[in-house]
């Protein structure tokens, strides 16, 4: 008999075989982490171009024309600055941002930052569903159908799938946003226009040029990302060692992101502006006048493009709430606990969408009311949540050698400064004068 | 019963009634007594702090706290690393279930006070994790503790008894001084614990994982995601993970080194005893979704002309992991592969039966390099519930158990 175990058997290496199959392991190994890492700065920046986002750059676009494109560059560094910042926080702490603020600053500031969020994210989500309607309704869909509709697709997307498919999903989305490229060609603009006005800054002393860019500003950068984009890095488990991929992904991100911007902006200048038509209030109407500017399918693009940004947004922002709220406060939280695991967690995600759809079917219902508040908390919450951010991105405790440079800071600072002046700004007109702060 | 949030803050009185200062922290020493609150923290305004030892306290309410001393009998206060501050380490902070099998963050803690002696002591009792808690820490200052209380009451208490409560401590030189051990947590199981680490920042999972014992250790890593798996070696010296690396399977162990970076892989692997580090290297050779990746080396290999009695003895005096054996391989005299016998027919044969007669009629193998999808239909196909793997020379090298296609089958879910 010869009972033995098999290690007896099993052969030799050898050796060439063995150094090739060596060598493109470390390659594959390499690509496999920057798959793995990708995708949290990407889509936290594109949704930041929501329903709401579109609209104000539609405006700008039919008011002022190709003037405020200069502001885009400052914009996609501020962008940049603060989620760049967060996607840090998450690599070298592994933490979220409503975990850290929880930790370091105690649970009362923590509730307020929450229940900001819970307002700022609600007024957003009724956007949204607005967004929805009013592109459905350039396809002859009335909104009584399409908005319970997505209401359900948002709804099912997000609890039947795991987070790496709904991830797949997200990104697919970020792809549509082409949408606003093709339709800003089919607009025939003045390219070399366009690329002059986008670099050197020009400025005008009036009202409604200021509150185009201070509304541009609090569109374009709002809190709820930041708790987005850390928790997708800490999601990923992204190590101090990919970070660099991490950051590549958040530039990634907001360069896209502004780029996108540019085309929308491009867009309607070139076809409302120089018609005449300046005086649109939100998106869906500038892809109503650009059908017989630039042809049905330029408004049908913008549409197209209109309803997946208010889509891909409404299924991000009530998941994200509920999930930064219920982390903050220490409720259990998270797609892959079951209802009677998590009651708050799923209980909050599905009031945030049943109400934010809700609204809008309602008739005479207080939209502008709830976006007016919702702006306004906005205006308290992010400076709120950008000093906190600045106060723990330089503690050397929780950050190790990864807190921001002397020269960093400055930049970061300076940001943070101008944006909140800006969004109080923004917040004040909202209250004062809801009209011209576009909400009228 | 008090809450630690109407401790802190209290206004403090010494035993002639002369106001002293404020409740500042509550300091537990672990070491000595693990649920006592050993000393408290007064601030005075701009002098400097002082501290009551736990004998030093007369009675307390909500808001209030006599001493049963003079103020001139107080210390000033010294920071030590080996108190545990109730405020700054525990409240807000995340601390492991480990009935519950969760992490969880700490709103309040509940406090027993038992008169001894002519002092009061008080004990933690357990750590509200609930909305009673959230509530006290929202309207404290604001409203009355007594008014707290009453709409507590109107709440649904959530608390885990604390000596379910497992502490997390980043810090592994601050850990040591305050004497927590992980004790509570080996108790747990495996896939439990890869659950909750998987929930913990980097620097908490190091900390629990450099104190574990290296089986604990070993049986927990093997459940964790891949990922973090390989950010857990990255970070622990290579002798120790050269350990925890021995007592796993070594095709567990060639899974893990293969996510990891091939510096780091080749430093842990020389640290490995030759044997266990042979093993895992003739495993790496292979594509991780291949027959080879997939399959453990750790088989039982004999003879078809043994009998039932022989291959039993020999399971009993070789190291043969026998949980999961479900059967053992056969060979011919060249050592080629020629069947199985399942381990229920070994345990129904005849004493004298020989391997030949109980073996299964169709040799079912794959060689090292056949791919993974091939591997699933040959499971479902001939409901297999293991499947050797052959080389060139048709002699097995390995077993694809069923459990390992089950996992990859999640995966790719």
């Amino acid at each position: 008999m010869s009972p033995r175990s098999s290690r007896e058997i099993s052969g030799n290496g050898q050796g060439r075989l063995r150094s090739m199959w060596r060598h493109t392991r470390t390659m594959r190994r390499r690509l496999a982490i920057f798959l793995a890492v990708i995708g949290p700065g990407i889509i936290t920046s594109n949704v930041d171009n929501d329903a709401g986002g579109i609209t104000t750059y539609s405006v700008v676009g039919a008011q002022l024309g190709y003037a405020l494109l200069w502001s885009l560059i400052p914009m996609t560094i501020a962008l940049y600055v603060s989620e760049e910042m967060c996607a840090r926080m998450g690599v070298a702490t592994g933490k979220g941002l409503s975990d850290l603020i929880r930790e370091e600053f105690g649970f009362r500031s923590t509730f307020f930052v929450m229940a900001a969020a819970l307002l700022v994210d609600l007024g957003n989500t009724v956007a949204e569903f607005a967004g929805v309607a009013a592109s459905m309704q350039i396809f002859g869909v009335a909104k009584y159908l399409s908005v319970p509709l997505a209401g359900i697709i948002v709804w099912f997307l997000v609890l039947r799938g795991t987070y790496r498919q709904v991830e797949k999903i997200f990104l697919v989305a970020c792809v549509f946003y082409l949408a606003y490229f093709f339709s800003a060609v089919l607009a025939h603009p003045d390219w070399l226009h366009a690329a002059r006005a986008t670099v050197v800054p020009s400025f005008e002393w009036n009202q409604d040029y200021l509150l185009l860019l201070v509304g541009l500003v609090g569109t374009t950068i709002a809190p709820w990302q930041f708790f987005y984009l850390q928790a997708g890095v800490v999601e990923k488990r992204v190590s101090r060692k990919d970070y660099r991929h991490a950051r590549m992904d958040v530039l990634v991100g907001s360069i896209s992101c502004m780029v996108i911007v540019f085309f929308i902006i491009v867009c309607t200048a070139a076809t409302l502006h120089r018609s005449g038509v300046t005086h649109i209030t939100d998106a869906a109407q500038a892809a109503q006048a650009l059908v017989p500017l630039a042809g049905k399918y330029a408004g049908y693009l913008f549409a197209f493009g209109l309803l997946n940004a208010s889509l891909f947004a409404a299924s991000i922002l009530p998941l994200s709430t509920a999930h930064v709220i219920c982390e903050g406060l220490g409720f259990e939280a998270g797609i892959d606990n079951k209802f009677r695991e998590a009651p708050i967690f799923y209980s909050l995600y599905t009031a945030l969408i049943v109400v934010g759809g809700g609204v809008i079917l309602i008739p005479k219902a207080p939209l502008l009311k709830i976006l007016l508040l919702s702006q306004v908390a906005n205006g308290v919450w992010l400076p709120i949540v950008l000093v906190f951010i600045m106060l723990l991105i330089n503690r050397t405790d929780l950050m190790g050698n990864l807190t921001n440079t002397p020269a960093f800071n400055v930049v970061a600072w300076t940001m943070s400064v101008a944006m909140i002046i800006l969004t109080l700004i923004f917040a004040f007109v909202s209250v004062v004068s809801p009209a011209a702060a576009g909400l009228g | 019963m008090l809450h630690a949030t109407e401790m802190l803050g209290a206004e403090t009185y010494d035993a002639q009634g002369n106001f002293v200062g404020r409740v500042k922290e509550l300091f537990i020493e672990p070491g000595d007594q693990p649920n006592r609150i050993s000393s408290v923290l007064l601030s005075r305004g701009r002098f400097r702090p002082l501290v009551a030892r736990h004998d030093q306290l007369d009675s307390m309410t909500p808001g209030n706290l006599r001493l049963n001393t003079d103020e001139a009998h107080l210390d000033l206060y010294k920071a030590n690393e080996a108190w545990l501050a109730v405020g700054k380490d525990l409240l807000d902070q995340q601390i492991i279930d480990t009935n519950g099998r969760k992490v969880v963050r700490v709103n309040d803690l509940d406090l027993n006070d038992a008169r001894i002696n002519g002092s009061t002591e008080l004990r933690v009792t357990q750590v509200d994790v609930g909305l009673r808690g959230a509530l006290s820490r929202l309207l404290k200052g604001v409203v009355p503790h007594s008014l707290i209380r009453q709409l507590q009451q109107k709440l649904p208490q959530r608390s885990i008894p604390w000596e379910f409560v497992n502490l997390i401590e980043a810090d592994p030189l601050r850990r040591v001084k305050l004497r927590l051990t992980h004790d509570k947590l080996t108790q747990l199981h495996p896939a439990d614990l890869a659950d909750i680490i998987e929930d913990l920042s980097p620097a908490e999972r190091d900390s629990i994982f450099a104190s574990l014992d290296e089986t604990s250790a070993a049986e927990a890593l093997a459940e964790v995601d891949d990922r973090v798996k390989a950010q857990i070696i990255e970070q622990l010296p290579p002798d120790r993970a050269a350990n925890i690396m021995e007592e796993m399977p070594p095709d567990e162990a060639a899974d893990v080194m293969a996510d990891l970076s091939p510096e780091t892989s080749e430093r842990v692997l020389e640290a490995m005893q030759q044997k266990e580090a042979h093993d895992v290297r003739s495993l790496l050779r292979f594509e991780d979704d291949t027959a080879g990746g997939m399959m453990n080396t750790e088989c039982v290999v004999v003879g078809e002309d043994a009998t039932r009695d022989e291959v039993l003895e020999y399971l009993r005096t070789h190291e043969v992991p026998v949980d999961q054996l479900d059967s053992v391989v056969l060979i011919d005299l060249d050592a080629k592969f020629i069947g199985v016998v399942p381990a229920a027919r070994l345990i129904l044969a005849a004493s004298d039966a020989k391997m030949r007669v109980l073996k299964l009629d169709l040799p079912v193998s794959v060689p090292a390099n056949a791919k993974e999808k091939n591997i699933f239909e040959l499971f479902d196909r001939y409901n297999l519930r293991s499947l050797v793997v052959v080389d060139s020379d048709h002699r097995p090298i390995g077993v694809i158990a069923v459990d390992d296609v089950v996992s990859r089958l999640c995966e790719k879910r």
